[in-house]
């Protein structure tokens, strides 16, 4: 039996999907591969409905962002929007750029 | 909370063990160190690449600062100094920088005895050593005589999300109780310049995080051309980072949230307490001994891929980011953060780090210590001649 087999990275009963690092973050990392139309859950969120199909360890938005608006992560800004993004949606390159080499 | 004990140095250092250290001052006599290391299996013996055949004033500086730290630390109780006598770190040399350390310290030249008789005079030493730091008694220490360092090595994608967070909460935690929390991997810092900068505690220390932060910068730009851009690789971009400065924040999160009171050189020993933050590399070997040789009695050590490494004479604490790596490693490793994302609180995970940190300040043998995993290389910045 395979590596990923013998040893699954989430070792116990998972309720939540989703971890807010910091309360001051307007994202939330998804802690397994999430579904359109399924809910993200995590410690102070209930219910959010999740828009496209987000990999573990990427990050959901949760509320909408404005382009050009901080996004905040570890209670820090580490990108900004590059055009409206909805609350549910997958947040990564294709929709953010980088406030250090932003174009 | 719970009392903690530790060993009172003679320069008012305090130890969180007793070790009897063997060093070589040249890779040239490893062999003479494997020999008191199997006669001797208790004490800890050292052997290295390093000592002679390098000559910039910086890996001189680097190299002397290294070797004299070791005998110096704070978990070093005696020392045996292992020379071969025409290498550029002789023990002529060394001694003036050790000899106010108050410890027990020997030093022996195989070019004065030859290999054989050097390696029984040394283990003998060894062995009187070690009854003498063991008649030493533990004495009750505050909180404030600790200095942990936070280290990660062998990253996956949770290390930032899972371990880091956890590491951060203890860091939080020590600076409250009046310790001294340290983290380096400069190159992990980039990006992060400005938001590490606001936290200074002034000006001066400002500049010295934003200096150190593009010097690290130019430097991968230098050194690696185009390829710079892979401190945020495609592999990182895969795994959910967007930007190199959420990359960072990943690993600086570590360091918790307080107050950066001073940014130490390599190995160099702060005079601040509180959050300090090292010049050194990220490479996990060369950043463990800056960080030890800083005077950190105690290290995290995050981890998510997985990785066993120890440091000689320094309790190194394994934290895993995920459940798979820890059952994968359960031999090496101490503690699994992954259960932050089944269902145990920060608060709960925080408090059993600190437990177990208090009962491996009081002895306790941390898994790369019980298994002998220990590593020891350090920094250099030229090839050698």
């Amino acid at each position: 039996m395979g590596f990923e087999r013998r040893f699954p990275l989430i070792g116990g009963p998972l309720t939540d999907n989703v971890l807010i690092i910091h309360p001051r973050d307007n994202v939330a990392v998804a802690l397994r591969d999430l579904t359109p139309g399924e809910e993200a859950k995590g410690t102070g969120l209930s219910g959010l409905p999740v828009l496209h199909a987000i990999p573990a360890g990427h990050k959901i938005a949760l509320r909408d962002l404005a382009s050009g608006e901080e996004i905040v992560k570890y209670g820090e800004v580490v990108a900004v929007a590059a055009r409206a993004i909805h609350k549910g949606e997958w947040v990564h390159t294709h929709n953010l750029e980088s406030k250090r080499w932003r174009k | 909370m719970t009392e903690i004990t530790g060993y009172l140095r003679p320069d008012g250092k305090v130890g969180v063990r007793n070790h009897v250290l063997v060093l070589a001052t040249v890779s040239c006599v490893n062999g003479v160190i494997q020999r008191i290391s199997r006669e001797v299996p208790e004490a800890v013996c050292v052997p290295h690449a390093f000592g002679c055949g390098r000559g910039g004033p910086r890996d001189l500086q680097i190299l002397f600062r290294i070797l004299s730290g070791m005998v110096r630390h704070p978990n070093v109780g005696a020392a045996v100094l292992i020379g071969l006598g025409c290498e550029v770190s002789n023990t002529r040399n060394l001694a003036p920088l050790i000899r106010d350390c108050g410890k027990s310290v020997e030093i022996l030249n195989v070019q004065e005895w030859g290999s054989l008789q050097t390696s029984r005079k040394g283990a003998e030493t060894a062995r009187r050593f070690l009854a003498e730091t063991q008649a030493q008694p533990r004495v009750p220490i505050s909180w404030d005589r600790l200095m942990v360092a936070m280290e990660c090595g062998g990253s996956d994608a949770m290390s930032g999300v899972t371990a880091n967070t956890a590491l951060g909460a203890v860091s939080d935690w020590l600076v409250e109780k009046g310790g001294t929390v340290i983290f380096g991997e400069n190159t992990e810092m980039i990006g992060t310049d400005h938001i590490l900068a606001r936290r200074a505690k002034n000006a001066q220390v400002a500049g010295s995080i934003v200096q150190m932060v593009r010097r690290a910068d130019q430097l991968a730009h230098d050194v690696m051309g185009n390829l710079a851009g892979l401190v945020i690789s495609p592999g990182n971009m895969d795994g959910g980072m967007s930007t190199i400065a959420e990359k960072s924040m990943g690993c600086i999160f570590k360091g918790g949230s307080t107050t950066i009171n001073q940014v130490v050189d390599y190995g160099e020993p702060p005079t601040e307490k509180g959050l300090v933050l090292q010049d050194g590399p990220g490479y996990d070997g060369d950043s463990m001994a800056g960080l030890a040789v800083s005077g950190a009695q105690v290290m995290f050590f995050s981890t998510g891929r997985g990785t066993p490494a120890g440091f000689p004479a320094l309790p190194v604490i394994k934290v895993a980011s995920n459940s798979r790596i820890y059952r994968a490693m359960a031999d090496d490793m101490d503690l699994n953060a992954g259960t932050l994302v089944e269902g145990k609180s920060r608060e709960v995970l925080r408090d059993e780090m600190i437990a177990l940190l208090a009962r491996v300040v009081n002895g306790e043998k941390t898994k790369a210590e019980a298994n002998g995993m220990e590593v020891f290389t350090f920094m250099t910045v030229h090839p050698p001649f």
